[in-house]
């Protein structure tokens, strides 16, 4: 299987991205976002980071750089496109997943280990993990997750909620809410489930030596759905 | 021509910065502050002079690039 991670200027997660792509089995290459064309890919990864130095709102010049419109075109024909942290806020920007993720409900950086709900398995990002809940990082300062009334109910309807914050036992109410995100939300689909971006880390979280290896399982199910 | 733009959030939507800056004018003896909303201010230089054209250029760099439709609302000077 062939992954394709586009790097940024700002990127900071790319290499990460990389490393965890090729244990679990992708031939994974880097794509620099001035570049037009991605390689043959049967997914594209936007990963975290401060693309452009987070000017002007976060993600939103990485959503017309260069390399943009192919990713476009990939997501739009089906292809699978994931959006980690500032990938995600990029996947925003562009339009391809609705709503924004805003500053933090209360100022701060996040840097923490957190708990997030699988709350859709009907997709190849999520399909044969056993596990309801993950142990995932997170660091951020914008992933306070806003959508109007009319998105929402569009997202709750559709089933786009992909996975919320919560605590070890599956809890996703407010007080386990780390940013002030919309109903948890820590990460979401595109209405077709080909497009995913969220903010919690899985690339962090592969080595049981390290961090922890709920990341591993993201990575395998990803390799064995595609 | 100049063109100035206004970002601002749109009612309703959660300013923790603006509040923060309220909270620390309060703090500072300003007691009359009762809000505060923070926004963004651009100025544009563009090569047209007709300005109605100018405007409209702007207004499209706005819808696509300067304010995010979803949280805020822009207003050319």
């Amino acid at each position: 299987m062939k992954s394709s991670v586009i790097i940024f200027p700002g990127s900071n997660c790319d290499r990460d991205m990389d490393v965890a792509l090729k244990k679990f089995g992708f031939d994974n290459q880097m794509v620099w976002h001035n570049d037009v064309k991605i390689p043959k890919s049967d997914l594209i990864v936007l990963p975290g980071g401060f693309s452009y130095g987070d000017y002007l709102r976060c993600g939103s010049i990485a959503g017309k750089s260069r390399i943009i419109k192919s990713v476009i075109d990939f997501a739009n024909s089906g292809g699978l496109v994931l959006g980690i942290c500032n990938g995600f806020q990029i996947l925003t920007e562009t339009g391809l997943l609705p709503g924004i993720l805003q500053q933090n409900k209360y100022l701060n950086f996040i840097c923490k280990n957190v708990f997030v709900k699988i709350k859709n398995k009907e997709n190849k990002y999520f399909k044969k993990i056993k596990k309801e809940v993950l142990e995932l990082h997170i660091a951020h300062n914008e992933g306070n997750y806003f959508c109007s009334n009319d998105e929402l109910k569009s997202i709750e309807d559709n089933n786009q909620i992909a996975v919320t914050y919560c605590d070890h036992e599956g809890n996703d109410d407010e007080k386990n809410n780390p940013n002030g995100a919309l109903k948890n939300i820590a990460g979401i689909f595109n209405k077709d489930k080909n497009i995913l971006g969220m903010m919690p880390h899985p690339e962090r979280m592969i080595d049981p030596f390290l961090s922890g290896e709920d990341g591993s399982l993201f990575f395998e199910n990803l390799i064995e759905s595609l | 021509m100049k063109v100035k733009v206004i970002v601002t959030l749109k009612n309703g939507v959660l300013d923790p910065q603006g509040k923060a800056i309220q909270q620390t004018l309060n703090g500072m003896a300003f007691n009359n502050v009762s809000e505060v909303r923070q926004g963004k201010y651009f100025d544009i230089e563009i090569n047209e002079s007709d300005e109605s054209k100018a405007k409209s250029q702007v207004e499209e760099m706005c819808k696509k690039l300067l304010a995010n439709l979803v949280i805020e609302d822009y207003k050319i000077l």
